[in-house]
C-alpha cells in the first residue's frame, strides 16, 4: 500500500514530519518498508528563464542561449530543443547535477565550439515523463531561481506500508490516517461526502442472484460524460501508489479505491445488453478479463454479467468487453460488497491477484456502500461531467455490528501493560469502536476484530509494545532440569561421535527426484506442486541426497569425502529418524609411508557403523551379522545388522552396481543407513554402574587356527568359540586369515581369564577341546 | 716406568671395547698380572704381606678405576656415532589424522536447547508430513483464510481415504496443538524441525529449520514473551547489547501478535547483531489465540500464553556469519568444513553456548 505525505494529510491533520509518521505507523502494526522522495533526486534543479536564444553558429539544429537561473549572471547553454526560445521559463541544470533520465553528470562542455554551462531540461530527462520533443515549459509566473520540485509539487514522500492480510481499514489512506489519529499524531478530518440528486432513474436494472457471494450491488448511471484524462494531481498521486494512469473514469476508480478502500468498477453502457446481474458462473463460461488473459470460471465464483456475457469476475477483476475507453459517454457504475471468503477461494482458484481482490479478500467497510457511491459519482461528475441517474440498490450489505464484553482489566492480564480504564475507552473510541461500560461495539470497518484479545491489541498497539514491561518468567527452584529426550540424546550422541570419528554432516533436501526414489524402492509421498522435478518426493532413505553431495564434492575436485546426515526417512507408516553415511573417493591419500592411495571399502562403511551403534548404546557383540541388505546393495557386499532376527538396525556396504549407474553415485562408494528409532533403550538402573573389581590374576592368550568350510562365516564360527566356555573364555579375536592348499584358514586368539586360581593345564586342555568341538560343530577342523 | 703406569697407557690407549676388554683380561682376568700378585700375597710372610698388601690393592683399585672410566668414554663415544646414524627428518609429515564437522543448523539448535533448558523449556518434536488441520485450521486458518496463501504451501499427493491432501508443514506451530493435546497444561517447550515453503532465492529455500517456543499457564501476559525473548536472544548472541523491537503484527494462531526486530550495528565492516544502527526482522510471536487454545482441548478461560517462531538457519547466519542460505543444503564439504563445528564443540551454560 503505497500513498503519499500530501495524499494523506486530506484526512490528517497533522504537523508531524515523513520520518515521524512513518516510525508511528510501524510502531502501530502498520509497516513501513520504506518511504522515499522523489524530489531528492531533482532537489539541485532550479526555474530558470531564458534571456536570449541565438543560432548555434556551427550547427543548424542547435541554438545558443543566455540563461537567468537567479544566480544574478546569464548563464551560456547550448540547447537542441526545438521549442527553446527567449522569454520562456524552464527548468535548468547546473555542471555538477546529475540527470536521471539520461544518466549523465553534467560538465562544462564545448559543443560544436561554443562552451554550454549547464543544460535546460525535458520530461524524460526529469523522469516525469515520456516527452523529450521539447524541453519543459513553465506558466509565466514560475518563480525564476527557486527549486522546481517544490514549484511543482513534486516534494511528496511517498510511504510503501506492509498491510497484514487482517487490517482492511488500512488498504486505504483514510484508514491509516485513523489510526495514526488515534495514536496521537494529528486529528483526522472529516469526510466530505457530496449529496448527489440523480435527475433520472437508474437505465441499468441490477439484480442479485447469488446473494452470498454478493449480498449487495449499489449503483447508479452516469451520462453524457467526457472520458479524458484525469487532472495532473491525482495522476501525481496514483503514479506515486504504483498506478499507471489510463482514462480519467479508471483513475477515478483507482483513486477511490485507494483512498478510502472502496474498489468499484464502471462498465461503458453502450456495451452492456440489458441490466446487470450478480451471479454465480455457470460451467464452462469464460471471460476475457482487463488484463488481457481468458479466465474459465467456475460455479462457486460470483461474477457480473448481463444478459449475453459475463463483465466483471466480482470484485477481483473487470471484463475487456465493457470495459470504458475515451469514446465512453455512459457509464453504470458498480458499488458491491463480495464475500471476503468466496473472493479469497476464486483468486486463489484463478491464481489472479487485483488491487480489488486484496481489498474485498480482507472485506470492505460493508456500511461504506452508499457513501463511497456519492464521492465517486461526485467525482466523476467533477471530472468528466456527465448527469448522475438515481442510485439503485440491490440486497443489503452485512452489517450488522459485533458487540464484545470486555472486561478492561484483560489488557493487564494478557498484554501485560498498565493503561488506565479512561484511556483504553479513549484509545478505542478514537479508532472508532464504541464503548458504553464493558460494551464495546466494534466498527463496521474492523471485521478482524472478534474478542476480548483483539481489543487488548488495539490499545497495547495504539499504546506502544515499548510500553510493555519485560516480566520474567518464573523460574523452577534449583538447578535447571535436563530436558532432551531419549531420541534427542541419542541424536546428540550419534551426531558428534560421527563428526569425531571424521565425518562431516550434511543438511540435503526432504524430497529427491522420482528417479532417485524409484531406486530406493519408490516414495510413499510425493509432492502435488514441487518447486522442481528434482524436489519431488519425500525421501525413503538419505543415501540419494547424501550420494548426489558426495558426486558433486567429487566432481569439484575432492579428493575424499566422508559425509553424514542425521534426518528423516518418509514412509507409509510414519517419518522415521535415520543416520545416513556416505564415503567416497580415497580412503587415505597416497603418502610418503603408505604409498599408493587406498580406495574406501565395505569394512570402512562397517567400522562406522558399529561405532555409531556403540555410541548409541548398543551392546555391539551382540549384533549379529545377515549378509545381503537389500535390492539396492551389492548381494555379497552389503550385510544388515540386527538384535534378533527382526530388529533391523543398520545396513551397510556397498552399493549395488546398477544404483551406482541409474543414480550416478561414485564408483568406489561405500554406505551405510543407522536406524535410529530401532536403537532399544537401555536398561535404566540409575547411574550406578554394575559392582565390578579388575580379577586379581593375569589372563592367558591361547591361538587357534582352523580350515573353515565354504559359506561359513568368521562370525558364526567367533561366535561358537566365544560360547564353548560362556566363563573362561572373556574375548575372541580373529588375528589372521589366509587361503591354505587345504582351503580358507582363519586364526582367532582367545583371551582367557582365570577367576580365584590360576588354569591347570588340565583345565586349559579341557577348554581347548570344547573350543575344537564347537568349531567343528560347524564343519570347521583344527589347522594341525 | 712402573707396571701399574705401563697398564694405565694401555687402557688410555685402548681405541674400542674390545681392546679394553684386553687389556682388562691380562690385568685382571684369572691369569692377569695383578691376579698373579694378589696370588702372591698368599705366599708372604706377614711382614712382607703387611708392607705389599697395601700396594697391590691399590694397583688394583686404579686400574679398575681407569678401565671403568675408559669404558664410558667408550661406550658413549659408542652411542654418539650410532645416534648420529639414526636421525631422521621430522618436518615429514605425520600420518593425518581426520576431523569432522557438525552442520551449522545442527549446532544451533543444540545452542537453543541449551538455553531454553535452563529457562525450563523441554524439546518436543512432530511430523513434517502434516494434516491441513494441525498445519492451519487448528491455528486457526480456516479453509480459504489468505494466511494460507502467504505461505506458499507444499501439498502431497492424496492418498486413499484421505479427506484432504496432507501438507508439508509450513512451520513449526503444529507442534504447538500437538504438545498441547499430549501434555496439556501448563507447558513450556521449543520445538526445533524442518519447515518447506515453495519459495526460492538467496535467503529462502523451499526447506529450511524453524523453532517454536510455547508457554501455557495460568498468567502469562505480552510481557513475559518480552523479557523470553530478550533473554533468549542475549544468551544466544552472547551479547548484552542486543536490543529488541517489538511491533504489532498478523498471524492468525496469536492475539496480540508482534514481530520482533532485532538491532544490528556495523563491526569491521560486517553487520552484527547488537547495538541500534538499524532493525531487522527475527522473530515472529504473540499470545496464542483462544480460538488455538480451545482447538488444541483446553480451556480459554483458565489457559493462557505465547507463542513464538525463528528461523533456525537465519539465526545461525546471523550469528555466525553466513550471508546465503542456499549453501546450507548442499553438502559442499568445503563449506561444512569452514562453517561447521569440531565434535567436542559442545554449547554448555559453564562454557558459553556459542563455539
Amino acid at each position: 500500500m503505497k500513498f503519499t505525505l500530501s495524499w494523506l494529510k486530506e484526512h490528517l491533520e497533522t504537523d508531524a514530519s515523513a520520518e515521524e509518521l512513518a516510525d508511528k505507523l510501524t510502531n502501530i502494526g502498520l509497516e513501513v518498508e520504506e518511504v522515499s522522495n522523489p524530489a531528492e533526486a531533482l532537489a539541485p534543479f532550479t526555474i530558470a528563464k531564458v534571456l536570449t536564444a541565438e543560432k548555434h553558429p556551427q550547427a543548424d539544429k542547435l541554438q545558443v542561449l543566455t540563461v537567468d537561473a537567479g544566480t544574478g549572471e546569464a548563464i551560456q547553454v547550448v540547447c537542441g530543443a526545438p521549442n527553446a526560445r527567449a522569454g520562456m521559463i524552464g527548468v535548468f541544470g547546473a555542471p555538477g547535477t546529475y540527470i536521471p533520465g539520461s544518466d549523465i553528470t553534467l560538465k562544462v562542455a564545448a559543443i560544436r565550439g561554443v562552451e554550454s554551462r549547464g543544460m535546460m531540461c525535458s520530461a524524460r530527462e526529469l523522469e516525469l515523463g515520456d516527452d523529450h520533443s521539447g524541453i519543459i515549459e513553465l506558466p509565466d509566473d514560475a518563480p525564476v531561481g527557486n527549486a522546481f520540485t517544490r514549484y511543482a509539487g513534486l516534494d511528496d514522500p511517498v510511504f510503501d506500508v506492509n498491510v497484514t492480510p487482517n487490517r482492511q481499514d488500512a488498504m486505504g489512506v483514510r484508514g491509516i490516517a485513523r489510526d495514526l489519529a488515534a495514536a496521537g499524531l494529528g486529528t483526522l478530518k472529516p469526510l466530505a461526502v457530496p449529496q448527489i440528486q440523480g435527475s433520472y432513474p437508474c437505465p441499468v436494472p441490477v439484480t442479485i442472484e447469488d446473494p452470498e457471494g454478493c449480498p449487495a450491488f449499489f449503483g447508479r448511471a452516469i451520462r453524457g460524460l467526457k472520458n479524458g484524462t484525469s487532472p495532473e494531481w491525482m495522476q501525481r498521486r496514483l503514479k506515486a501508489a504504483g498506478q499507471r494512469p489510463i482514462s480519467a473514469l479508471v483513475d477515478i476508480t483507482n483513486y477511490a479505491m485507494i483512498d478510502l478502500g472502496r474498489p468499484s468498477h464502471a462498465y461503458d453502457i453502450a456495451k452492456l445488453s440489458g441490466g446487470l446481474t450478480a451471479r454465480d458462473a455457470r460451467p464452462g463460461e469464460k471471460v476475457l478479463a482487463l488484463n488481457e488473459k481468458v479466465y474459465s470460471l467456475e460455479p462457486f465464483m460470483t461474477v457480473i454479467a448481463d444478459e449475453r456475457q459475463v463483465h466483471d469476475i466480482g470484485g477481483i477483476m473487470g471484463g475487456e468487453h465493457s470495459g470504458v475507453s475515451q469514446a465512453t459517454t455512459d457509464v453504470m457504475l458498480e458499488v458491491a460488497y463480495f464475500t471476503p471468503e468466496r473472493i479469497a477461494r476464486t483468486g486463489q482458484a484463478l491464481g489472479l491477484t487485483s488491487d480489488a481482490r486484496s481489498r474485498f479478500e480482507r472485506g470492505v467497510d460493508p456500511a461504506f456502500l452508499d457513501e463511497g457511491l456519492a464521492i465517486l459519482t461526485g467525482l466523476i461528475i467533477d471530472i468528466c461531467g456527465g448527469e448522475p441517474s438515481a442510485a439503485v440498490h440491490a440486497g443489503t450489505p452485512p452489517v450488522e455490528k459485533r458487540v464484545i464484553d470486555f472486561d478492561f482489566a484483560r489488557t493487564k492480564a494478557l498484554g501485560g501493560i498498565d493503561v488506565p480504564e479512561m484511556r483504553q475507552k479513549e484509545i478505542l473510541e478514537n479508532l472508532g469502536f464504541e464503548v458504553a461500560g464493558n460494551a464495546v461495539t466494534v466498527p463496521s470497518w474492523r471485521r478482524d476484530v472478534e474478542g476480548p484479545a483483539d481489543l487488548v491489541e488495539e490499545v497495547a498497539r495504539i499504546t506502544g509494545y515499548d510500553k510493555v514491561p519485560s516480566t520474567p518468567l518464573e523460574r523452577a527452584p534449583g538447578v535447571a532440569k535436563s530436558t532432551a529426550t531419549r531420541s534427542q540424546l541419542l541424536e546428540r550422541r550419534v551426531r558428534r561421535t560421527a563428526a569425531a570419528r571424521g565425518l562431516d554432516e550434511a543438511v540435503t533436501w526432504s524430497f529427491i527426484s522420482e528417479g532417485e526414489a524409484a531406486a530406493f524402492g519408490g516414495g510413499e509421498w510425493t509432492v502435488a506442486n514441487p518447486i522442481s522435478e528434482d524436489l519431488k518426493v519425500m525421501r525413503p532413505s538419505l543415501l540419494p541426497g547424501l550420494i548426489a553431495a558426495a558426486r558433486r564434492n567429487l566432481d569439484r575436485g575432492a579428493p575424499s569425502v566422508r559425509l553424514f546426515e542425521i534426518g528423516r526417512r518418509y514412509l507409509a507408516d510414519a517419518e522415521h529418524p535415520t543416520l545416513a553415511l556416505v564415503l567416497a573417493g580415497e580412503r587415505r591419500p597416497r603418502g610418503w609411508e603408505t604409498g599408493k592411495a587406498q580406495p574406501f571399502d565395505a569394512f570402512d562403511a562397517k567400522a562406522e557403523t558399529l561405532a555409531l551403534l556403540e555410541a548409541a548404546g548398543v551392546a555391539v557383540d551382540n549384533l549379529q551379522l545377515f549378509p545381503d541388505a537389500g535390492q539396492t546393495w551389492h548381494p555379497g557386499r552389503s550385510a544388515t545388522l540386527r538384535l534378533g532376527p527382526k530388529t533391523i538396525l543398520a545396513a551397510f556396504g556397498e552399493l549395488h552396481p546398477s544404483l551406482k549407474k541409474s543414480i550416478d553415485a561414485p564408483a568406489d562408494a561405500v554406505a551405510a543407513e543407522l536406524y535410529l528409532d530401532t536403537v532399544p533403550s537401555g536398561r535404566s538402573n540409575g547411574r550406578a554402574r554394575p559392582a565390578y573389581a579388575p580379577p586379581a590374576l593375569q589372563a592367558v592368550t591361547r591361538d587357534f587356527a582352523f580350515i573353515v568350510p565354504a559359506g561359513l562365516t568368521a562370525d558364526t564360527l567367533l561366535r561358537a568359540i566365544r560360547g564353548a566356555d560362556k566363563a573362561a573364555i572373556t574375548g575372541v579375536r580373529l588375528f589372521d586369515r589366509f587361503e591354505s592348499t587345504d582351503g580358507l584358514s582363519l586364526a582367532f586368539e582367545v583371551t582367557l581369564q582365570p577367576a580365584e586360581k590360576s588354569f591347570t593345564d588340565e583345565q586349559i586342555g579341557e577348554i581347548s577341546r570344547r573350543i575344537i568341538d564347537a568349531a567343528e560343530k560347524l564343519g570347521a577342523r583344527l589347522r594341525s | 716406568m712402573t707396571d701399574a703406569e705401563t697398564m694405565l697407557d694401555r687402557i688410555a690407549a685402548a681405541e674400542n671395547l674390545s681392546e679394553l676388554e684386553a687389556v682388562r683380561v691380562s690385568a685382571l682376568g684369572k691369569a692377569g698380572s695383578i691376579t698373579a700378585l694378589l696370588k702372591s700375597l698368599g705366599s708372604m710372610d706377614s711382614e712382607g704381606r703387611a708392607s705389599e698388601a697395601p700396594r697391590i690393592h691399590a694397583l688394583r683399585e686404579q686400574v679398575t678405576q681407569a678401565i671403568a672410566e675408559r669404558k664410558s668414554t667408550l661406550e658413549n663415544a659408542e652411542l654418539e656415532r650410532k645416534l648420529a646414524t639414526e636421525a631422521i627428518d621430522l618436518s615429514l609429515p605425520a600420518p593425518e589424522g581426520l576431523s569432522g564437522t557438525v552442520h551449522p543448523v545442527s549446532q544451533v539448535m543444540d545452542e537453543l536447547a541449551e538455553i531454553f533448558a535452563d529457562l525450563g523449556f523441554s524439546v518436543a518434536e512432530g511430523p513434517e508430513i502434516e494434516t491441513q488441520w494441525y498445519n492451519f485450521s487448528a491455528l486457526n486458518m480456516p479453509e480459504n483464510h489468505p494466511a494460507r496463501a502467504m505461505q506458499d504451501t507444499f501439498y502431497l499427493e492424496p492418498r486413499e481415504g484421505e479427506d484432504e491432501p496432507r501438507v508439508l508443514r509450513t512451520h513449526t506451530s503444529p507442534v504447538q496443538i500437538r504438545a498441547m493435546e499430549a501434555h496439556g497444561a501448563p507447558v513450556r517447550l521449543i520445538a526445533p524441525g524442518r519447515v518447506y515453503r515453495s519459495d526460492s532465492d538467496a535467503t529462502h529455500t523451499p526447506m529450511f529449520h524453524q523453532i517454536e517456543g510455547l508457554v501455557i499457564d495460568r498468567a502469562i501476559t505480552l510481557g513475559h514473551l518480552k523479557w523470553t525473548l530478550e533473554t533468549f536472544l542475549k544468551a544466544f548472541f552472547e551479547r548484552d547489547d542486543v536490543v529488541l523491537r517489538m511491533r504489532p503484527s498478523y498471524f492468525p494462531f496469536t492475539e496480540p501478535s508482534a514481530e520482533v526486530d532485532v538491532g544490528w550495528s556495523i563491526e569491521k565492516g560486517r553487520r552484527v547483531v547488537g547495538g541500534q544502527q538499524g532493525w531487522m526482522e527475527v522473530l515472529g510471536s504473540g499470545m496464542i489465540h483462544p480460538r488455538v487454545i480451545a482447538n488444541a482441548g483446553l480451556d480459554p478461560a483458565e489457559w493462557q500464553g505465547f507463542a513464538f517462531g525463528t528461523g533456525v538457519d537465519r539465526l545461525a547466519m546471523l550469528k555466525y556469519g553466513m550471508d546465503d542460505l542456499r549453501p546450507f543444503f548442499d553438502g559442499d564439504i568445503r563449506w561444512l568444513k569452514h562453517y561447521g563445528f569440531r565434535a567436542l564443540d559442545v554449547p554448555t551454560l559453564s562454557g558459553g553456548v556459542g563455539a
